[in-house]
């Protein structure tokens, strides 16, 4: 098939940038968005012009670099994919297909399509880790009886890959999907409450302080999310939040 | 800086948010109660009337906590919109809303907007005239021509059928605001769990027959004015 797309140059994080059209043909069905890519920068490097900058690297959907706002939507069209995962076959022949970097406050603009997200790593390191003794006598973990329902719930929550895919689709650019399902993952076990009200309000207080926009609600995190994280989360986050800020202070 | 207060947080500025809006969402109920008997009953209605507008509790309690949960609800929701905005100084080219949301959930500042239009108007039409005759004029008695006025003061004003437009035009805002509004206030307060869905439907009668209720009162009163 082919295609015309229109992709956000941006030479570097002083540039203006703009949206520049790009005409590419014989597109074949089954590659993934990003071979599209590649051989439009083969084709891009073959006339000497700079190729595009984009982000990648497990290509399989787990490790969460790929982003793209593509068509309005984060990741395209598709429900349940990474960039990498969705395949041409999504769009046909003819089609006008918009590319840009997610857009938001806290992902800075490096190159072209590559935003920073390391807002997402200092949200992280906030909070995001249970401190354990390396003495030597750490109890086996398998001790602690969890109820399985929880150890589902959490697991459900540690799938999240960091993408920003939420950002991405939030008309707020909020991260509370991303930050709810880090802290869900501890909250909702035994090793995870001991630092419980510390974690969520300092990853809050991280987010805030990185610029992330309000919730509104609106659930477009969790439609847009490649792993189906749900709201849930942020509900719990909520009721974290509210409540560790109300404890009596020790 | 983890132990700040809980309503400079984005979370708590919601939940703020959530409950100022459940406090209006029961004030709503109570009022559409009211304006029922003007239908069925208008010597109630005119009783009802009486009670609400010379109680101290009423007026000099449940008043001030009203006006104070409108004006915070909805500059706090003026705040949110700007620090919203300001998270995105850059916008797409595309942005493909309608994908994953509702129309209601993502313009809550335009209905929210038109409500507070309509509040303006109806202040303008009920409160400030009620509060000149009792506060400022000193007529604490409710009565006009040997009788109760207010149901007559009702009728007078939806005489008008621009004005009844008006007020069906924003009760249908209403109903979309609340439409969102209802849900997401229970999700603010960190209330997802098995009763959420329940809850939800139960929000979506909400939103539709409290407006609805209004719409119908008020081409009630006209057709009654035509006659
Ligand atoms: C006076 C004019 C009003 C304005 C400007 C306004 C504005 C807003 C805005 C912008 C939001 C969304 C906040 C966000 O995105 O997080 C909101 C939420 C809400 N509003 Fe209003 N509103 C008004 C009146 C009302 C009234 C009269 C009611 C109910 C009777 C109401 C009920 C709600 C509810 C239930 C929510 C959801 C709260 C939440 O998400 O936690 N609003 N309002
Ligand atoms: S919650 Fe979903 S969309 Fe957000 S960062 Fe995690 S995987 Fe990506
Ligand atoms: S490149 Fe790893 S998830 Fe897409």
């Amino acid at each position: 098939m082919n295609l015309t797309l229109k992709i956000w140059r941006q030479q570097n994080s002083n540039d203006k940038g703009k949206m520049v059209d790009y005409q590419i043909s014989d597109v074949s069905g089954d590659m993934s968005f990003l071979e599209m890519l590649d051989v439009l920068n083969e084709d891009l490097i073959t006339k000497d012009d700079t190729p595009v900058s984009f982000d990648h690297d497990c290509r399989e959907g787990i490790c969460g670099m790929c982003s793209l706002q593509i068509n309005g939507e984060p990741h395209g069209p598709d429900k349940g994919v990474t960039t990498c995962q969705l395949h041409m076959r999504s769009f046909k022949d003819g089609d006008t297909i918009y590319i840009e970097p997610f857009r938001a406050k806290a992902f800075p603009i490096i190159k072209d399509l590559v935003v920073d997200r390391s807002a997402f790593d200092r949200i992280q390191q906030s909070g995001a880790y249970v401190s354990v003794n390396t003495s030597g006598n750490t109890q086996d973990a398998n001790n602690i009886p969890v109820p399985k329902e929880d150890a589902d719930m959490a697991f459900d929550a540690a799938t999240c890959i960091g993408c920003g895919a939420c950002v991405a689709a939030c008309k707020n650019s909020s991260a509370m999907l991303f930050v709810s399902a880090k802290v869900s993952q501890f909250a909702l076990l035994p090793q995870g409450k001991v630092e419980g009200k510390k974690r969520v309000q300092d990853m809050v207080a991280q987010m805030d302080a990185e610029g992330f926009g309000n919730c509104s609600n609106t659930g477009a995190c969790e439609a847009e999310c490649p792993k189906g994280i749900s709201l849930e989360n942020i509900a719990r986050m909520n009721r974290e939040l509210i409540s560790a800020k109300l404890a009596v202070k020790h | 800086m983890s132990k700040s207060g809980l309503f400079k947080s984005s979370i708590g500025r919601k939940l703020a948010m959530a409950l100022s809006a459940l406090f209006l969402m029961i004030f709503l109920l109570q009022h559409l109660v009211i304006n029922i008997t003007a239908i069925i009953s208008p010597d109630t209605f005119n009783e009802l009337s009486h009670f609400m507008g010379t109680n101290p509790l009423v007026q000099f309690v449940a008043q001030p906590i009203l006006i104070f949960a409108v004006v915070f609800h909805f500059i706090m929701g003026f705040v949110l919109e700007i620090k919203n905005r300001a998270a995105r100084p850059i916008s797409y080219n595309k942005f493909n809303g309608a994908a994953n949301s509702t129309w209601m959930s993502r313009n809550m500042i335009i209905s929210g907007l038109v409500i507070l239009a309509f509040l303006a108007l109806h202040f303008v039409d009920f409160w400030f005239p009620e509060i000149n005759t009792k506060y400022i004029v000193g007529d604490m008695s409710g009565m006009h021509d040997g009788g109760f006025r207010y149901y007559e003061e009702l009728l007078h004003k939806f005489a008008n059928p621009v004005r009844v437009g008006v007020y069906v035009l924003a009760f249908i805002l209403l109903a979309l605001h609340l439409m969102h509004g209802f849900g997401s206030a229970f999700q603010s307060m960190g209330q997802n769990n098995k009763y959420i869905d329940g809850l939800k439907k139960f929000g979506v009668i909400y939103s539709v027959a409290v407006p609805l209720g209004f719409i119908l009162i008020a081409i009630s009163l006209y057709v009654t004015t035509l006659n």
